[in-house]
């Protein structure tokens, strides 16, 4: 069902747990889906330099999370925007159909917590 | 021990007995007439199709004439709710079934429903996932002409007051069908004491093979057949007899019933050695299964997190389970079955059913636990909700 990608982070996925003071933050879905994933980074000079996640949901959606978390690490803002669903199903060697929705919560994942941290520094320097 | 599977699966299907297999031999190689052929073949073939009925019969405390082979329970539901809303429609359009019941049952009323103008109600379940009787009786009409509801609950193994209903129905005069693939082997199937019409096996269930059904009809009731052809099974299921499967489902119920008392101990032991094991070691769990259920059936959410991720991590230690999870099922929707429950919607993603067999054993049951609670801390680790 699942390609052996999937599997293996799903089995020891990569950058899971809580980020204290990050300097972004998403969270989408939501339980009633199945599906809840929250991504946070930290980011120094337009460069994600660390990113973390927490997902409630299935092997796709951890999978999904887990490689999400390596695509955006180490790139600008502007190059983990461009990142989309389809990117995450190919790094994953494919998704069955009905988990599409997985790699979709993940591209959203990221763009929320980009846009929090955007929110954030406009704040910051609107106080400067 | 970690090489070998751990099937605690057995609501979805079992291993077939080895004597049933044994029994059914003959008939595919020695014995494989016709058994409509009028020669010594074919009388064989005949008499263990009848014979197989015979045993049948004497498990259900009715008469041999009522007792059909058909190729699943499926089948069985599908000839008992259509065969019966499409003869009797004249009497009236109205089917009552409960929120809880398999796909075969729900989806041929609806199926009634939507193509041929049928109306349909749906019986509450309460907390536990048992039928409320009251609104049952609420939702009786002038108009009823047949009441399905499941024997025992696939998911969470919950019994159903069947006798209760059935006193109900045949009261009204509304005929009374049971979907009984959960109770087979673990409950008694007397039609007369249960006050049905219409009951259906799925002998897989049981430790016959996948492919042959059993449904029990009242004399007097007459569904229309869904297939059209020869005379077998008095045209109400017409196909060249599958012989071997209709000796085989009949050893595998008779082995279920004479062996019925050893097997519920040994069962019952072992689910409650499990749920003991599940409570002294999990937290944050929501039971599914009431006190008044099957004894080889056992159902927990695992709050914070999804029924999928847990069933590919024990699948990872050769430990088969199932999930009322949308995940798996091919839909995204979580399970009916817990949702009517009046659960939430996360905790109705994460039900996992663990189902025993006679095949199990303590040792099995050690090693689950523990595995279990390895699954379950490294998922919550990962899960924005903590326990």
């Amino acid at each position: 069902m699942y390609s052996k990608t999937v599997m293996e982070h799903f089995r020891n996925p990569h950058n899971y747990g809580k980020m204290e003071n990050p300097d972004g933050f998403g969270r989408v879905g939501n339980p009633q889906c199945g599906d809840e994933m929250i991504i946070y980074i930290k980011v120094k000079d337009n460069v994600i330099v660390d990113v973390k996640f927490e997902t409630f949901g299935c092997v796709a959606a951890i999978a999904s999370s887990s490689i999400t978390t390596d695509l955006i690490k180490g790139k600008t803002i502007e190059e983990a925007l461009k990142i989309t669903n389809k990117d995450v199903v190919n790094e994953l060697g494919g998704l069955p159909a009905i988990k599409t929705h997985c790699s979709v919560l993940a591209e959203d994942g990221i763009k929320a917590a980009i846009e929090d941290y955007k929110k954030k520094k406009l704040k910051e320097n609107n106080n400067d | 021990m970690e090489k070998r599977i751990v099937y605690l699966d057995n609501n979805a299907t079992t291993r077939v007995d080895d004597r049933v297999v044994k029994k059914m031999e003959i008939y595919f190689t020695k014995f494989y007439g016709n058994p409509s052929s009028l020669y010594d073949l074919g009388f064989e073939a005949k008499n263990a199709v009848e014979d197989a009925r015979k045993k049948i019969s004497k498990i259900l405390n009715c008469s041999d004439q009522e007792i059909f082979f058909t190729g699943s329970g499926t089948e069985s539901d599908n000839i008992a709710i259509k065969g019966v809303a499409r003869r009797y429609q004249k009497k009236g359009k109205h089917i009552i079934t409960s929120s809880i019941e398999h796909h075969a049952v729900l989806n041929s009323v609806e199926y009634l429903g939507k193509k041929e103008g049928f109306e349909y109600s749906l019986v509450k379940v309460d907390s536990d996932g048992i039928v409320d009787i009251d609104h049952l009786k609420s939702l009786i009409r002038p108009d009823t002409i047949l009441i399905s509801i499941m024997y025992a609950n696939n998911e969470t193994g919950a019994i159903q007051p069947i006798e209760e209903i059935g006193k109900i129905a045949r009261e009204k005069g509304i005929y009374f069908h049971t979907d009984a693939v959960q109770a087979a082997g673990k409950l008694s199937l007397d039609v007369k004491k249960l006050n049905v019409d219409m009951l259906s096996l799925s002998g897989h269930k049981f430790h016959a093979p996948k492919g042959v059904g059993i449904l029990y009809k009242r004399t007097g009731i007459n569904p229309i057949p869904l297939f059209h052809g020869g005379h077998h099974e008095k045209n109400l299921r017409p196909s060249t007899e599958n012989v071997p499967y209709m000796v085989g489902i009949a050893e595998a119920l008779e082995i279920a019933y004479d062996e019925f008392e050893e097997h519920k101990k040994h069962i019952y032991k072992l689910k409650m050695m499990l749920k003991e094991g599940i409570e002294k070691n999990i937290d944050g769990l929501v039971l599914n299964t009431p006190k008044n259920s099957v004894f080889n059936t056992l159902n927990y959410s695992f709050k914070g997190i999804e029924g999928e991720s847990i069933l590919f991590s024990l699948n990872d230690f050769k430990i088969s389970v199932s999930t009322g999870s949308a995940c798996t099922s091919g839909s995204l929707e979580p399970s009916h079955v817990i949702m009517a429950m009046g659960r939430e919607d996360s905790i109705s993603h994460g039900s996992i059913r663990f189902s025993l067999s006679k095949y199990n054993t303590e040792e099995e049951i050690k090693y689950t636990i523990e595995k279990l609670k390895e699954v379950v801390e490294r998922i919550r680790k990962i899960s924005p909700y903590k326990v």
